[in-house]
């Protein structure tokens, strides 16, 4: 294999973390809405709560994507 | 395809050397400058009249200040106080970043690591320093939560080691990679609206829309990362000046 293609491949499996990604944040919007939907008045406390641990899950497939453009262009 | 990597070069505009260091005036800069004053200004425009009754631009200022006032609040505790000023500035700094960078050609100084590493080395070095100035060598207990049984302790104590090492990486690396990501892509989009155009108009309106939205989306997210990043600058001084 030459390295161009083994370049290739590893940025490709260097995204396979959004699949964990991908899991965490449908729990996260599933938890949230069923938050919401029980206790309605407590809305703005959850969405503090729901943005931060958006943002931190979420930056989870950010770093994975840099990883893979690293390796693609670094 | 124009390269969608071109916009975060360091160019320099006035040239400086002193003593054989590069302390060139850059693009940067000058937007850290027009931040700093469109911040500075903006604020003290806003609160020029001090009224009882505030209008719309005042109760913007207010907003601001209740928002982070009551971040520091709820996540340092009354001793957190005496650091509102830092934390306000950060968030300013940060927020200020992030939204200015979504203006056309111009240049977002938190997409370099080198910035936000800058600030999450220095968040990192004081809060450690201040939690031994607290605590002396009692903060070195942070490592080792209560109630863990003893053997568990030299699983645990390097585990929390590690993770306490790696907060300024990850400070860092999550404003930046979020917001070099997101330019990225919205470059990369409007690349191929460009390279679209020259085969039909019609289909370059797809990778339009998707940037329409992709601006509205990169919004949120530039709000968002500079409240994440101050929040957790909150927790860490919460964990040095109290301890878990």
């Amino acid at each position: 294999m030459d390295l161009e293609a083994a370049k290739l491949i590893g940025a490709a499996i260097a995204l396979l973390p959004l699949a964990g990604v991908g899991i965490g944040l449908g729990h996260i919007f599933s938890a949230y809405n069923n938050a919401v939907g029980r206790n309605p008045g407590a809305v703005e406390q959850l969405d503090k709560k729901f943005f931060l641990t958006f943002a931190l899950t979420e930056a989870l497939a950010i770093f994975a994507l840099v990883i893979s453009l690293v390796i693609l262009f670094g | 395809m124009a390269d969608p990597i071109h916009q975060f070069v360091i160019q320099d505009l006035v040239p400086l050397n002193i003593g054989g260091i590069d302390v060139s005036f850059t693009n940067s800069a000058l937007w850290m400058v027009i931040a700093a004053t469109v911040t500075t200004v903006g604020l003290s425009f806003a609160m020029r009249q001090r009224a009882l009754v505030p209008g719309r631009f005042q109760v913007f200022a207010e907003n601001m200040y209740e928002f982070v006032a009551n971040m520091v609040r709820e996540n340092v505790g009354s001793q957190g106080r005496q650091y509102f000023p830092f934390i306000f500035t950060l968030f300013c700094v940060v927020l200020m970043g992030n939204m200015m960078g979504l203006i056309p050609y111009s240049f977002t100084y938190t997409s370099h690591l080198a910035v936000t590493a800058g600030l999450a080395l220095f968040i990192f070095l004081w809060v450690t320093a201040l939690g031994f100035y607290k605590h002396g060598l009692h903060f070195l207990n942070f490592f080792s939560p209560e109630g863990v049984p003893f053997f568990l302790k030299f699983l645990v104590i390097p585990l929390e080691m590690i993770s306490y090492l790696a907060r300024p990486l990850t400070l860092s690396m999550r404003l930046f990679a979020n917001m070099m990501a997101g330019h990225l892509v919205l470059k990369v989009f409007a690349g191929f609206c460009v390279s679209l155009m020259s085969v039909t108009i019609v289909a370059s309106i797809l990778p339009m829309g998707f940037n329409v939205i992709m601006i509205a989306f990169e919004c949120l997210i530039a709000f968002l990362q500079a409240y994440v990043f101050t929040i957790l600058t909150c927790i860490y001084f919460h964990d040095a000046l109290e301890m878990h």
